[in-house]
């Protein structure tokens, strides 16, 4: 008979339990996370590149898993996502040092980056994989650890794909447990990771709640909030481009990402010809019935309908029984009223746009402001127009950090599509409740130590450049003494490690060869 | 020290044992343990002390760990010792954990101790039950406990003072790394088996030398003799695996794990044994009696550690440390090259050796009052036996490198006068 492992007396869902598996998890990354900052940046990006390979060689695998667990999105477009957040993400910050010291003779001043230590990584569940790989790719680019904490509706995906990124790292050279991930994540367990004095900082990406959460932990965090992005079309805009550009970015991923346009507004001197566009680029322009049908499929008696998010136009008006000609990429619903009496004008995360006809640009931009009010602020916007001081006008007013011009917002609020930071983590800043207004990146996770001089002329500058950093890299092994291939019994150096003070003018390099000998001749080998 | 120190210590010389506890006092380390929490033990007075000495692995998983008080607590709502005669759930359960991770495949019986010492005499009456010889081969300056047969078979320090030392010749003691003396021990085919620690804690840590152990596997299996695993200090995770003697590629007959199985909350000890040593079980299964052994608690708080050290975290975490320690003991080493002469190390079992005859003493005194306790090895004061627990934070082993750095430089100072300064 075979010996079996059984559990008599069942602990596991204890605070005692819970706390103890989140703390060996934590400290494993913090372990790993120390190790870490004796990494140069050669090495450091040896194992980005790694990793970053490994993510874009599992993309299309994990779109099609990630599909298939969450029912979220299209194949295809997860898997541009999970490509983009590979290669290209690195690329992006390819000339950025995030290791050594940045000297400033001008200010006499050095910046020693230093790591946060520990990242506690909230991934949601309609861009798990892409998540997975950028939060992963910007933690190691800053030499910090990683644990992930997947949502629960992409739990194995995402375990699966973090599970492949740990190893790629680990077998570039990164200290073990530099990535980790949470393989049940439950909200008590969650919870003790995040209030954790392990976890130096939470990058929550997802739902309010769980944002909220995350800033209530009383650890360090940058949480971002939902989005609900307004696009105004002006009378500028060229029409049929805009239309384009808003039906490829609606049915990108099915408007899985944040990024997505919710509302559309428009003028009354447009409104026909930008219909005709829409339609011209397979966008069912719905009637009153229609619309009546979506709003309650969408938004029922308790509350938004997930089961509609990342979900298809055509499988969308089937379940609501509106007939669109096979194709159709978005529905359109056109809107009288913004705010709380129209539920429409709330983010809905599947490619359905709400569509609003005004009078005057000053209306529009009074709309777009209802719209983020109601939901999404300092997340994103769009403006189409040929007119920059319309575009000037529309941004300064509307509470977004990031607002883009003639371009799909999905794409390019994410950085995709326009020169910001590519990302899958929206700062929304001051007016959306959070730390950051940026697209995070790297630079979020390190601060600097700053050594500043006394300004005074009479004081000198250091000469810091070509100082070395103390970069150590990974920690010898220790021996295992008496088994077989282990380092064996090390003895001790015979005489005092030689300082540089009574060996003037020789270099570090120069000095540990002369070690290195030296042991040796000890050693006999 | 406190006025109420100081009426407890009196106390402890009248009604426990006047002997431990003025020794403590001369060699001035006045520790009353009071409140302990994971690797910190806080002396009667308030101080704390970094726990370097763990009891010998008892408190691997730190003091008190919550986990463990946790099983305990809730194994207490349904069991309590158990009756030592009858088919028990608990004891089962572990039985079945430990034949799940034991160093042979045949392991497939455990017989449960209350504690180590009886838990290695139970080994050794199986040995001799299974080979019907009576002969037992251990190394010299052995420790495997203090009970009857336990006793005989380490220093005779412990066995003389109760007229308890073996007189028929029956117990037989070969200096450790000695291959011969262990085949001349072995040849006459009448030893029924050679107990070894897989690491002698005790005597300091001596390594054993590259195929020391695996040769005296074989010597056992070309003169008929069983091999004894003792991984009472070496098992349970403390050298990279969960059991030391695999490492080594050592597959023993019979195996004793104690001390840390029962996490420091609840004394247990156990014997694996494999099927063919395990006659005696079925020959008549009430010969060996035990009434605290293997108590049903115990055997709860034993199953939540195997499943604790065996977690997937804990490998890197006794990695880290190992290679952590190391490579700071050896900047140390470094420092004080007269006096700090050598490391022995597998996994975080470390012996630390000092070149005065009884260097580690002043070694424990000063990091005693620079807040951390890791004790001498009894059997060969040269070495501090320096042993961090499996959960330790990085936090934690750099203070107590910048301790150790101190202290040995304040016993190298007292042992050997005012140091020489370099560079």
């Amino acid at each position: 008979m075979e010996p079996q492992v059984r559990t008599l007396v069942d602990i596991s869902g204890s605070p005692a339990a819970l706390k103890g598996r989140a703390d060996l998890v934590l400290e494993r990354a913090r372990w790993a996370a120390e190790i870490f900052q004796r990494y140069d940046r050669d090495l450091t990006m040896a194992i980005v590149d790694a990793v970053a390979a490994a993510a874009h060689g599992n993309a299309g695998r994990y779109a099609e898993w990630a599909v298939k667990e969450t029912g979220f999105g299209v194949v295809e477009h997860k898997r541009h996502k999970n490509e983009m957040t590979a290669f290209p993400l690195v690329d992006f910050y390819r000339d950025e040092d995030f290791v050594n010291p940045r000297i400033d003779e001008a200010r006499k001043m050095v910046e020693i980056p230093r790591p946060a230590g520990v990242i506690m990584a909230l991934t949601p569940s309609t861009n798990p994989i892409a998540t997975i790989n950028y939060k992963i790719l910007i933690s190691l680019m800053t030499r910090n650890a990683i644990v992930i904490s997947p949502h629960p509706a992409a739990r194995e995906c995402s375990v699966d794909a973090a599970r492949a990124l740990a190893q790629a790292a680990v077998e570039a050279g990164a200290p073990d447990g530099v990535i980790q991930i949470i393989e049940d994540p439950t909200i008590p367990l969650v919870e003790q990771f995040m209030g954790s004095p392990k976890t130096s900082l939470i990058l929550a990406t997802g739902g309010t709640a769980m944002v909220r959460s995350a800033y209530s932990s009383s650890s360090p965090a940058i949480g971002v909030g939902p989005g609900n992005a307004p696009v105004f079309v002006d009378s500028s805009a060229d029409l049929s481009k805009a239309a384009k550009r808003i039906v490829e970015s609606k049915s990108f991923d099915n408007s899985a990402l944040c990024t997505n346009e919710s509302v559309l507004i428009t003028l009354a001197e447009t409104d026909a010809r930008l219909r005709q566009c829409f339609k011209q680029a397979r966008a069912h322009v719905c009637d009153d019935d229609d619309v009546a049908r979506l709003r309650r499929y969408l938004f029922h008696d308790r509350g938004f309908n997930i089961e509609c998010i990342g979900r298809d136009a055509v499988w969308i008006a089937q379940e609501c029984g509106i007939r669109v000609p096979d194709g159709t990429l978005i529905l359109l619903a056109p809107v009288g009223q913004i705010g709380v009496e129209e539920p429409l004008s709330r983010e809905k995360l599947c490619p359905v746009l709400a569509y609003h006809t005004v009078n005057s640009r000053r209306q529009a931009i009074a709309q777009a402001r209802a719209v983020l009010r109601l939901a999404g602020a300092g997340h994103s916007a769009a403006v189409h127009t040929g007119d920059e001081q319309v575009a000037m006008q529309f941004a300064a007013a509307v509470e977004a950090y990031r607002v883009v011009v003639n371009a799909p917002c999905t794409q390019g609020a994410a950085g995709f599509q326009t020169a910001l930071a590519p990302t899958f983590t929206i700062g929304t800043g001051f007016f959306g409740r959070s730390s950051v207004g940026e697209n995070i990146g790297p630079q979020h996770l390190i601060q600097w130590t700053r050594l500043a001089y006394n300004s005074d002329a009479s004081e000198p500058f250091g000469h810091y450049h070509g100082l070395s950093s103390g970069f150590s890299g990974p920690l010898p092994e220790a021996p295992a003494d008496g088994v077989p291939g282990s380092n064996g019994y090390r003895t001790p150096s015979p005489s005092p490690r030689p300082s540089q003070d009574t060996l003037p003018g020789v270099t570090r390099d120069e000095l540990r060869r002369m070690i290195a000998e030296e042991l040796r001749a000890v050693l006999g080998k | 020290m406190s006025q109420a120190k100081l009426e407890f210590l009196d106390r402890s010389r009248a009604f426990w044992n006047p002997g431990k506890t003025q020794d403590w006092q001369d060699m001035g380390v006045d520790l009353v343990i009071d409140r302990r929490e994971g690797y910190y033990l806080y002396d009667m007075d308030g101080r704390r002390l970094i726990d370097l000495h763990l009891n010998g692995g008892t408190y691997n998983l730190g003091h008190r760990n919550a986990e463990l008080v946790e099983a305990l607590r809730a194994g207490a709502e349904r069991f309590d010792m158990g009756n030592h005669h009858f088919p028990a759930l608990a004891r089962t359960a572990l039985a079945e954990a430990l034949a799940a991770c034991a160093p042979a495949p045949e392991m497939v019986y455990t017989a449960y101790g209350s504690g180590g010492g009886e838990a290695i005499d139970i080994a050794l009456k199986t040995a001799r039950h299974a080979t019907q010889k009576r002969k037992i081969v251990s190394i010299v300056k052995a420790y495997h406990g203090h009970t009857g047969l336990a006793v005989k078979t380490g220093d005779d320090r412990f066995s003389k003072l109760f007229l308890s030392e073996d007189t028929q010749g029956e117990f037989i003691q070969v200096p450790f790394n000695d291959l011969n003396a262990m085949e001349d021990a072995l040849r006459g085919r009448d030893v029924a088996a050679v107990i070894m620690e897989t690491i002698p804690a005790t005597y300091g840590f001596p390594m054993p030398k590259e195929g020391y152990l695996p040769a005296v596997k074989r010597l056992c299996e070309r003169y008929d003799a069983l091999y004894i695993a003792d991984e009472v200090q070496t098992g349970l995770m403390r050298c990279g695996e969960i059991w030391a003697c695999t490492k080594y590629g050592i597959e023993p007959d019979i195996m004793v794990t104690g001390k840390g199985i029962g996490g420091g909350m609840y004394p247990i000890a156990c014997v694996l044994i494999t099927e063919r040593c395990g006659g005696w079980l079925k020959e008549d299964g009430f010969g060996h009696i035990s009434t605290g052994g293997g108590a049903e608690l115990g055997c709860i708080v034993a199953m939540k550690v195997l499943e604790m050290v065996q977690r997937p975290e804990v490998r890197t975490m006794v990695r880290n440390i190992s290679d952590y320690m190391r490579a700071g003991l050896d900047q140390i080493m470094a420092e004080y090259p007269d006096f700090f002469i050598g490391i022995r190390q597998h996994g975080v079992v470390m012996g630390l050796e000092f070149n005065h005859e009884q260097g580690a003493k002043p070694v424990m005194k000063h990091l005693y009052d620079n807040g951390v306790w890791a004790i001498f090895s009894t059997l060969d004061p040269r070495v501090l036996q320096f042993k961090p627990g499996l959960l330790m934070t990085q936090a934690e082993c750099e203070e107590v490198l910048r301790r150790v750095e101190i202290g040995v430089g304040l016993a190298r100072d007292e042992l050997m006068g005012a140091r020489r300064r370099h560079g």
